[in-house]
């Protein structure tokens, strides 16, 4: 008999938009949200099971990342820990490895989510300087390494960004700008219509913030007390007009994808408690949803943008639902072409049928029902944590709206899609 | 077969000396030990089989702690005294002459004589752990190493170091010894007893501090180096007061450290003058009441985990602070996330200071945390409001604190000036709150006051001491009565010297009276430090119950804006928060021995009363909480073991003179008769 997995609740860092390398590492981050969230619970660190986090990009001195979290935030030494890398989905990974874990009745309360500090991805010396480097500490004697030194020319010092090598594509050399640019060429998305999507994203975050509807974010401090409460890329005076005045980045000269319709590069941490009815009813917890299930799905990398599409749809027949019975939905904005991409295929017959095996469209998502408090495009997407993050708010969404079911879906890099499918309940039911 | 000592011979033919002083949990040299250790080391002269000595403990808890303090306060005879550390010296000489090699194998503090008997060996080896403290802390007894320290160290590792660990008194970890070549080595625990195999088998040459090392004791260098040497330890001690470092200092540049056994007996008759002194005796005391109060939640079996500390201001901010350094979970609450910015600055600044090592900095970081929610309070152990002084808002706070808060968790204030009963009124439960009352700066200061008045349940209290004490801080537990113990007792020192100010006494004669009287710093510049609008407000709030006079220049200058050392401009004037010195114009009208009367006869006066009126009840402990409360010159044992080193009737004698010339404020307490 497999158990039910409830959502208890959860946390997430105010992501800051990443320049040069903040103050932050990713377990700094993952930490901030952690003890946030285990305050304002009934338990302490010492009464969880397990710690599962997602990853992309670590930096060289945090090997597993959830390890370290884990102990810093006071968890016993006996408990596991582990880190995920799927990519932009990696913390959506580590929800599900929570989720499987609790169903199989490994563990009765975990803590999951992601964290990311991408301004901390590494810049690294590209090989020919690194066989420099080998040969000049091969180099016994002075006179050899003179003569190694004479080999010197300025390109060995032509760094490797390893930002940028993460987010092109290992299989087909496009980065991820340009597979959102087969998604728009591919469903006839404008410029215009990017623009627009995008300035409504920071317009419904700022009326979140305004409406104190973003209770999940943990204020940060650097070391020198200056002080982060809330997103800082949030840019609440954006305008069409002033979008439309970015260059394209990704297709120089004749794309439409800006950085201003494209999701913002951040650092970040979500984190959320997953727990069984045991755990509940043991610790006395609150429950803010119960996870229903959760889907993945591949698909070809060049239109990665569509992976939502993928993995919903089977999410929603397995579970006898269609898009209108889901009363929320988190599409995470990577690109706004991508999520305009994904409503509009659902609403296009020949891909439905061709791509889904369905018979027709399978529907329309209005959309006052998606990304009511804004996106990626407006508070940025940390790829280890925004598959937590859009877990944790939706179903905050659904709690404050009173709805029954919503769906949180991201696209990943190298295509692939996630979709989590969650149910707003305030209590478990019986096992 | 002995008590304090087992033996046993490991395969490599090497005698392992097992130090465990029967009786007792931690190891130290008195009498009987040292006799018996000089048994086994006639037990190692008979020997024939064995390859070398390793001296280790076998205690959980430390190596060895020094000699018994209680057999050293107790001298009433110099030729007495001279010969107990006689006995020892010759001792550790008897184990420095072994012909085979031995090692002193230091896992968890190793002090006083402790380190004098680890010197004698040939090697030292130290086990690398957080617990391992290695030192000479004589000076701060108001004496200085007696079994050979002061001969021996700077012979290992130069003058220059050795006597700055001396005259500092200080201890430093196993890697710092091992730095500056107090040990041989300094190794995890795992490679200890490998260590200390290495040394016996191997037999390395012992360390030297080197050519330049040893020219410091030469008899050319000496002379220049003990000047320079006394002129760094009088600004901080005065001879009169601490004579050792002084004494220390001259043993050495007359006698040096070449011809040994002249040295060692100087030594031992030095030490054995100043152990007849009354600063050591009154210096022992004092940290035997440290030990006391630490002790004074022995029995309780509170282990708080969570504290929780509303409001972020200085004091709130620095509670917090110090508790998530002592490894405590510390939520810290204020009304928006800014106002905790300024307190996590701090908290990094003290972290790294006091624990250097980037990662447990992370780790004391990760322990405190910002909590605008306040939802600590559900969870805390003991919760401490540290919100401006005001009656109602610390009512409304305690309304609902005691709502939201554990049952079982200790509800405190950290109120200076508003009596708890007026606070707990408004409480359903009013004998839970409990006063804890911190000093500034909370890192230095080490006392604290635990508050209880009438309603306050004693379990409670009891609580709330063994909270201070888990913390490392040093408890007094006072009644709720305006100004409690410290401040009440401080308060009109302070206003006499604003009196002497208004007589035309210039601030920096004052000061001075009271330095040489052996205050850490005289009462104009302490005001001027504490905050003149602190002083203002501690008086006012005393003057409502005790009708003293509040001076009319501390009220003119707090309208002023002139607040002290942190505005820079006070009694003193200030530069960058350093006192600019000016020089004197006026001479003084009025002699240095009055002066003294005034400013001390009115604390003394002060602490009678607290006494009689039961603010606090066991002597001792005003003592000492005047010591570790405003640095009360410690030579002296505190206020009342001052007034009975000097005589009641005498101090009498000074108040009844004092109240003819000044009025009424010198009328000796009536609690005088019953001291």
């Amino acid at each position: 008999m497999m158990k039910s997995v409830y959502i208890v609740d959860g946390r997430r860092t105010a992501f800051l938009k990443s320049g040069k390398p903040g103050y932050f590492y990713a377990s700094d981050l993952a930490v901030n949200a952690g003890r946030a969230l285990l305050k304002s619970l009934p338990i302490t660190a010492s009464d969880i099971d397990e710690v599962i986090l997602g990853c992309a990009m670590p930096t060289e001195i945090e090997a597993n990342i959830a390890r370290i979290a884990a102990l810093r935030l006071g968890c016993k030494e006996s408990t596991p820990a582990y880190t995920v890398h799927r990519n932009c989905a990696s913390g959506m990974q580590a929800l599900d490895g929570a989720f499987e874990d609790i169903k199989l009745g490994r563990h009765n309360l975990i803590l999951a989510g992601g964290t990311e500090v991408m301004s901390r991805a590494p810049v690294m010396f590209n090989e020919k300087m690194v066989c420099f480097l080998a040969d000049l500490a091969g180099a016994k004697t002075f006179g050899k390494k003179l003569k190694v030194m004479m080999r010197f020319k300025f390109s060995f010092l032509k760094p490797i960004i390893a930002l940028l090598c993460g987010l092109t594509d290992p299989i087909n050399g496009l980065s991820m700008g340009q597979t959102a640019e087969n998604v728009a060429q591919k469903f006839k998305i404008s410029r215009q219509e990017m623009d627009e999507f995008s300035v409504e994203s920071h317009q419904r975050l700022a009326k979140a913030y305004t409406e104190k509807n973003m209770g999940e974010v943990v204020p940060l401090y650097d070391d020198k007390g200056k002080l982060f409460e809330s997103d800082t890329g949030l840019r609440p005076d954006s305008s069409v007009e002033k979008l439309g005045k970015l260059k394209p980045f990704f297709d120089k000269k004749f794309g439409d994808v800006t950085p201003g319709n494209s999701s913002q590069v951040t650092d970040g941490s979500a984190l959320l408690l997953l727990a069984s009815a045991e755990a509940v009813k043991r610790h006395n917890l609150p429950v803010i949803a119960k996870v229903i299930d959760i889907e993945w799905a591949g698909c070809d990398p060049a239109f990665m943008g569509l992976g939502p599409v993928y993995a919903s749809t089977p999410l929603l027949k397995r579970n006898n639902l269609t898009l209108n019975d889901i009363d929320y939905w988190e599409i995470n904005e990577a690109f706004a072409a991508q999520v305009l991409g994904c409503v509009k295929a659902w609403e296009n017959d020949e891909f439905c049928r061709k791509e889904l095996g369905l018979e027709k469209a399978f529907g329309s998502i209005n959309r006052a029902k998606l990304n009511v408090d804004g996106g990626a495009i407006a508070l940025g997407h940390p790829i280890g944590a925004s598959g937590a993050r859009i877990v944790l708010h939706l179903s905050k969404v659904l709690r404050r709206n009173n709805a029954r079911f919503g769906v949180a879906t991201i696209c990943i890099g190298g295509g692939q899609g996630g979709a989590v499918l969650i149910e707003n309940v305030d209590r478990v039911g019986a096992e | 077969m002995y008590k304090n000592f087992s033996l046993t011979v490991d395969q490599d033919n090497i005698l392992w000396i097992i130090f465990d002083k029967q009786n007792e949990t931690v190891n130290s040299f008195s009498r009987d030990v040292l006799e018996e250790f000089n048994l086994v080391l006639d037990d190692v002269v008979a020997r024939d089989d064995i390859v070398g000595v390793v001296i280790r403990s076998g205690k959980a808890k430390g190596f060895i702690a020094g000699a018994d303090i209680k057999q050293l306060s107790g001298f009433t005879d110099v030729h007495d005294a001279v010969a107990f550390i006689r006995y020892g010296q010759v001792l550790f000489d008897r184990l420095q002459n072994l012909r085979l090699p031995t090692v002193a194998l230091i896992e968890g503090f190793c002090m006083g004589g402790g380190l004098e008997m680890s010197l004698a060996c040939r090697y030292r080896v130290a086990r690398d752990t957080d617990d391992t403290k290695i030192g000479l802390p004589e000076v701060m007894l108001g004496i200085h190493p007696g079994w050979g320290g002061t001969v021996r160290l700077p012979l290992l590792i130069g003058a220059p170091m050795a006597m700055d660990l001396m005259l500092s008194g200080r201890s430093i970890s196993a890697k710092a010894a091992k730095k500056m070549g107090v040990v041989d080595a300094a190794v995890p625990a795992r490679e200890c007893e490998k260590a200390a195999r290495y040394y016996i088998l191997k037999r390395p040459s012992a360390h030297y501090p080197g050519v330049l090392g040893s020219l410091t004791n030469s008899f050319l260098v000496r002379p220049i180096l003990g000047n320079i040497l006394r002129k760094k330890v009088s600004a901080k001690a005065s001879p009169n007061h601490y004579p050792a470092p002084f004494a220390m200092i001259d043993n050495w540049v007359r006698h040096g450290v070449s011809n040994h056994d002249e040295a060692m007996i100087t030594e031992a008759n030095s030490i054995g003058e100043l152990l007849l002194t009354p600063t050591p005796k009154n210096l022992i005391r004092v940290f035997n009441l440290s030990e006391k109060m630490k002790g004074l939640a022995k029995d309780v079996s509170f282990k708080p985990k969570h504290i929780h500390v509303i409001g972020a201001g200085v004091m709130g901010g620095d509670i917090a602070i110090w508790c998530a350094l002592r490894g405590m979970t510390v939520t810290l609450e204020d009304r928006e996330a800014k106002f905790l910015s300024a307190s996590l600055v701090r908290a990094q600044l003290l972290f790294k200071k006091k624990l250097k090592d980037r990662m447990k900095v992370r780790m004391a970081m990760d322990r405190l945390i910002p909590d605008v929610a306040g939802d600590g309070a559900k969870k805390a152990d003991v919760i401490i409001e540290a919100i401006f002084e005001n009656l109602e808002a610390k009512q409304h706070l305690f309304q609902r604190l005691e709502k939201e808060a554990r049952p079982d968790a200790v509800l405190a204030s950290n109120t200076s000036s508003i009596p708890l009963d007026e606070i707990s009124v408004a409480m359903t439960s009013p004998e839970r709150l409990v006063g804890i009352h911190f000093f500034n700066p909370v890192d230095k200061m080490p006392l604290v006051e635990v508050v209880k008045s009438d309603k306050t349940n004693p379990e409670v209290v009891k609580k709330a001491l063994a909270f201070v004490v888990k913390i490392s801080r040093q408890p007094i537990e006072v009644k709720s009565s305006p100004g409690f113990l410290v401040n009440r007792v401080l308060t009109p020192y302070l206003m006499e010297s604003m009196a002497l100010l208004e007589e035309g006494v210039p601030a920096s004669v004052i000061d001075k009276v009271a330095v040489k009287f052996g205050m850490p710093m005289g009462p104009v510049e302490l005001a001027d430090t504490v905050g003149l609008d602190i002083c203002l407000s501690v008086a006012k709030n005393l003057s409502k119950y005790h009708h003293s006079t509040i001076p009319e220049r501390l009220v003119q200058m707090v309208e002023a804006g002139q607040l002290g050392r942190k505005s820079g401009h006070g009694f003193y004037m200030y530069k960058n928060g350093k006192r600019v010195k000016e020089k004197l114009k006026t001479t003084p009208t009025l002699d240095a021995e009055t002066i003294e009367h005034r400013l001390i006869g009115r604390m003394l006066n002060e602490a009678v009363a607290c006494l009689r009126e039961h603010v606090i009840d066991d002597q001792d402990l005003l003592d000492a909480g005047m010591i570790f409360g405003t640095g009360f010159a410690p030579f002296t044992g505190g206020p009342l073991n001052y007034a009975r080193t000097v005589g009641v009737d005498k101090i009498i004698a000074w108040l009844r003179e004092l109240e003819i010339r000044y009025g009424e404020r010198f009328t000796p307490d009536a609690g005088w008769s019953e001291l």
